[in-house]
């Protein structure tokens, strides 16, 4: 028998409900695997007796005979962002350190309700803010990856969903959520040699995630193949009347519907993501990518994106301004940490309590969040930004007249090491230029692995699609998936 | 209209005033959340996860409090804006647990309206016509409670999230008096559409007053705004005192700082709370947890049809077809409940006495505002609490008007009404107190009167007409005042030739 750890999503499903093993088999499988990895830190909370709790209901459905849900039997990790009743729910910071929700959000309710059971709570970029995963409180997660020049030296997994991607990648759990602000999904995908889908603004609840920037969040899935992303995908989807901004239509079956064959179908090629200076293995990969689309009897065409050099800066304007007011319920008042000094008044409490429980990530971008709100600068920023954002949607709007989906590279490099980039924010920040202008537009988008660079590290190719149109761009991901063949793996050493 | 003016030193003042009403939509539910909006619960008793602001927990906004400001601006003759959208307010505070109000800055759901004014009640003909700029929704806070532990301060966000509708004037005001009118008849209205109970004293009502003061027609002076005051009487009061202060800052070579202030009730007077440098910076931008908010044609429909008559429409009505006074009309129609009270009452007196409402009307009206207002009045009740029903009220009318017992005899039922809570006819009856209009019987009184006041007849023959009236009263007296009067001037008459 195949060992469960290296099974996926449908695999796992699928052999719970033949009966070829049992969901508490495959849960205690991977518990035994999260446990052994506390080297890559990619868990900030383990919970091997919700996932055996879920696993033994699964079990006894199946048992009496009773429906399996989409998801039945499947253990997966949740990003700590997620509100989970009675586990902590820390956005890995220290001012949430304490937090134990009272309740479950939307879309790990759905999970559960589909048969999903929970390993653990997943290391993440404090309050979701980093490409890198080195804002975590709880110290940075390890990729599982290293590059083949012997040195060693430990790698990012991405961000800010760096522990998801971290944990599938190492077979700590055949999947996990993720979320997506600006590119936090897709790039710790391609880091890892992972599949990630963030889908169009609205598919998920956002309610019961702590919020970064409320107009760009959007959770997802993260797994090793694009079916078991579309299966999961479909289990979080679904509109919710708790957030306003839930989109009120019809799930898809995305994974019943999948189809790799593209003849009649235009691939977009933006112009303006050919940079100046781009590294040739991401170009090279990105023109695999071109060839194989082809092959799936696409027709690739050249588009234009004229607005691409402002959605940086109008993103690193906007998602700032939006945490700087989400992340003011974090004052000490009524849950979380406080600080309260000897003789403090009420501002002194929120003060210290502020400054004590945020990194510097996060106090870095409250700092530009409030500046670029402020009385004389808001239209400066805030408002130039704004008008910046929906160029860009008129951009793609113009750009899907021409074709079905848009090909690129979900990141501008392979992953880097640790501590690279920690002290270079901007760095840091252009980590994100590819993928930043689909979250400012609302739109799906995903990272399929291309393939490894010459030093032994993956490398994503990124599909962007159409508002609700997650089905293009799990078809154009299936069929790059089909084609590139990747099935490296990480070589144990933790 | 009379100016209102204050003397200064140097001569006169005008006084101009704007007003930022902030009432309480009447709503079982908060504006972004589930939870209760009763008043004097427990503390924190009526908190859902979103107003406490946990993790994660997101606003949707409640249909009836937009219905509610939708209908409240159409009151208003404002234009409803079918587009609007929810701003955040960033503030720190320990009463606002999002670290931010929900507010609308940019784009209010309602626009342009007015508002016409009596200011002088004996003059409801005088009127003014007071601009609105607009009325935007917002959240409320929370509460900090200072006196229930020695060094701490509790919260309770039982009022956190609840509805407000913001109703901001034009600077049309230019007394006490027009602003105590403004909030009155805002009030008024509000109590007609339903979207507030206007109870000032329970906060459901409350005004921001903006006061500064000018040379009649010259240019604006600096206005200082004073928060939160709670009654009409205080709105009143501290436009008195700030105006007064302006002017003795100004006269002294002085300049009026742009400020918040604050009124104390105890002294009517007013004082500093935070100068325009310490003013915060809100950092308004639009909240990225909602969508726009966009009205269709069926909503503002069935928001338009969901409007009473509201007073003006009332008070014209009042007069020009029911045909009573406008002082009358004015006053049966500002509060809606004395309206209600009053419409209940017509229209049982009219069926009781089997004649038209227009013509029971003024009757049921003089009644109603000088006999049984004085009643109420006496025993410290209002219309609400009346212990006198509007049937029984109707039923007391009708055996007036049919002239079974007098105005007077009537009076003295509606006592006994109001300490028993009897039927007027069981009173009557029961004390046999019905107007006697059989002529034997009150020509045998009057015989007797005449008869035992020799003198006065002989001063009445002789020129001394004003007796007349001291027979009359003779004659009731002896008749224990149920005599029909009629019947009694007329005998007498007779008889005295």
């Amino acid at each position: 028998m195949t060992e469960l750890t290296n099974l996926g999503v449908r695999a796992i499903r699928d052999g719970v409900a033949a009966g070829d093993f049992t969901a508490r088999e495959v849960a205690e499988a991977f518990n035994a695997n999260v446990a052994a990895a506390a080297d890559l830190n990619a868990f900030v909370i383990a919970t091997p007796e919700k996932a055996i709790e879920a696993a033994e209901k699964v079990d006894a459905d199946r048992a009496a005979g009773k429906p399996l849900g989409s998801m039945a039997g499947v253990p997966i990790g949740m990003k700590d962002l997620f509100a989970t009743r009675g586990v902590q729910t820390t956005a890995a910071s220290h001012i949430l350190e304490s937090f134990v929700p009272e309740y479950e959000s939307t879309v790990s309710q759905k999970l559960w309700d589909a048969g999903a059971g929970m390993l653990g709570k997943l290391n993440m970029d404090q309050f979701a803010m980093g490409s890198s995963n080195e804002t975590s409180y709880f110290s940075n997660v390890i990729s599982p990856w290293r590059r083949n020049d012997g040195g060693n030296a430990p790698l990012a997994p991405g961000g800010s969903s760096g522990g998801s991607s971290a944990a599938v990648a190492a077979r700590l759990c055949p999947a996990a959520t993720g979320t997506d602000t600006g590119g936090s999904i897709r790039q710790p995908a391609a880091f890892t040699g992972i599949t990630g889908i963030k889908p169009t603004y609205g598919r998920c609840s956002r309610w019961g995630i702590v919020a970064f920037a409320s107009s760009l969040d959007q959770a997802g899935p993260m797994a090793r193949d694009v079916t078991d992303c579309a299966i999961m995908l479909g289990a979080m989807a679904g509109f919710d009347p708790k957030d306003s901004t839930s989109l009120d239509l019809p799930v898809p079956d995305w994974a019943g519907s999948l189809d790799s064959d593209l003849r009649g179908k235009k691939v977009g090629i933006p112009r303006e993501y050919r940079m100046d200076g781009m590294d040739a293995e991401i170009a090279r990969s990105w023109d695999d990518g071109v060839a194989w689309l082809k092959d799936a009897g696409a027709e690739v065409v050249e588009i234009s994106l004229p607005h691409t050099k402002y959605a940086l800066p109008a993103y690193y304007i906007i998602a700032p301004a939006e945490a700087s007011s989400n992340l003011a319920r974090y004052d000490g008042v009524r849950y979380g940490l406080r600080d309260l000094p000897q003789g403090a008044n009420l501002q002194d409490m929120y003060a210290a309590t502020r400054a004590a429980g945020f990194g510097d990530e996060v106090k870095r971008r409250i700092l530009i969040g409030t500046y670029v709100l402020s009385a004389g600068f808001y239209d400066a920023y805030y408002t130039q930004a704004m008008k910046v954002r929906t160029l860009i949607r008129n951009d793609f709007e113009k750009a899907f007249e021409e074709c079905d989906v848009i090909l690129a590279p979900t990141a501008p490099s392979a992953a880097f090491a640790l501590g690279e980039k920690v002290d270079d924010p901007i760095s840091m920040y252009l980590n994100d230029v590819f993928a930043v202008p689909a979250s400012l537009a609302g739109l799906p988008a995903m990272s399929v692995p291309a393939g490894l660079s010459s030093a032994g590290l993956p490398l994503g190719l990124q599909i962007i699609g159409k508002a609700f149109d997650e089905q293009g761009v799990l078809n154009a991901g299936l069929a790059i998936e089909q084609r590139a063949g990747f099935t490296a793996q990480p070589e144990k050493w933790w | 209209m009379s100016s209102y003016r204050i003397h200064g030193t140097t001569g006169e003042w005008e006084v101009v005033i704007g007003l930022e009403v902030h009432a309480q939509v009447t709503s079982n539910a908060k504006l972004f959340s589930g939870a209760s909006t009763e008043f004097g619960s427990e503390p924190n008793a009526n908190v859902s996860l979103v107003d406490a602001a946990m993790p994660g927990m997101l606003p949707v906004p409640n249909r009836e409090c937009i219905r509610q400001a939708v209908r409240t601006g159409m009151a208003i003759e404002a234009q409803i804006n079918k587009w609007s959208r929810f701003d955040r307010k960033n503030y720190f505070y320990a009463d606002l647990p999002q670290g931010y109000q929900i507010s609308q800055l940019y784009h209010p759901l309602v626009g342009e309206g007015q508002l016409e004014i009596s200011p002088d009640e004996k003059n409801p003909d005088q009127t003014k016509i007071i601009g609105i700029e607009r009325i935007h929704v917002e959240q409320d806070a929370g509460k900090l409670m200072h006196d229930q532990h020695p060094t701490m301060s509790y919260v309770d966000l039982n009022r956190s999230g609840v509805a407000l509708m913001e109703i901001v004037s034009r600077p049309d005001m230019r007394s006490p008096a027009e602003a105590g009118a403004y909030v009155r008849k805002l009030r008024s209205i509000l109590r007609y559409v339903g979207s507030c109970d206007g109870n000032m004293e329970e906060g459901s009502m409350r005004a921001d007053v903006n006061v500064s003061v000018r040379k009649p027609g010259g240019e604006l002076g600096t206005r200082t705004e004073t928060k939160n005051v709670n009654s009409v009487r205080f709105v009143m009061a501290a436009i008195e005192h700030e105006a007064r202060r302006q002017v003795d800052v100004l006269e002294e070579g002085g300049t009026i700082v742009q400020e918040t202030r604050l009124f104390d009730p105890g002294t009517g007077t007013t004082r500093s709370m935070r100068s325009k440098e310490e003013a915060h910076d809100y950092r308004y931008f639009p909240d990225p947890d909602l969508l726009p908010l966009e009205l269709d044609d069926a909503f503002l429909e069935e928001c338009r049809a969901s409007l009473p008559e509201l007073p003006d429409a009332k008070r014209k009505r009042y007069i020009e077809v029911l045909g009573l006074s406008a002082y009358n009309a004015g006053v049966l129609t500002a509060e809606v409940d004395t309206a209600r009270w009053f419409e209940a009452l017509l229209a049982e007196t009219a069926a009781a006495q089997g004649k038209a409402e227009a013509h029971v009307a003024k009757q049921a009206a003089n009644w109603l505002i000088s006999e049984f207002f004085g009643a109420l009045n006496k025993v410290g009740r209002s219309l609400e609490d009346s212990p006198v029903s509007h049937a029984q009220a109707a039923e007391l009318l009708a055996l007036i008007g049919k002239g079974t017992i007098s105005a007077t005899i009537g009076k003295q039922v509606l006592e006994t009404m109001f300490e028993t809570g009897d039927n007027a006819a069981a009173i009557v009856e029961r004390e046999g107190l019905t107007q006697q209009s059989d002529s034997g019987a009150i020509e045998a009184a009057v015989d007797a009167v005449l008869a035992a006041n020799g003198d006065k007849v002989e001063q009445y023959k002789a020129g001394k007409e004003a007796l007349f009236g001291f027979f009359v009263g003779q004659t009731m007296k002896a008749m224990q005042g149920k005599a029909n009067p009629q019947v009694v001037n007329e005998v007498l008459k007779a008889k005295l030739g």
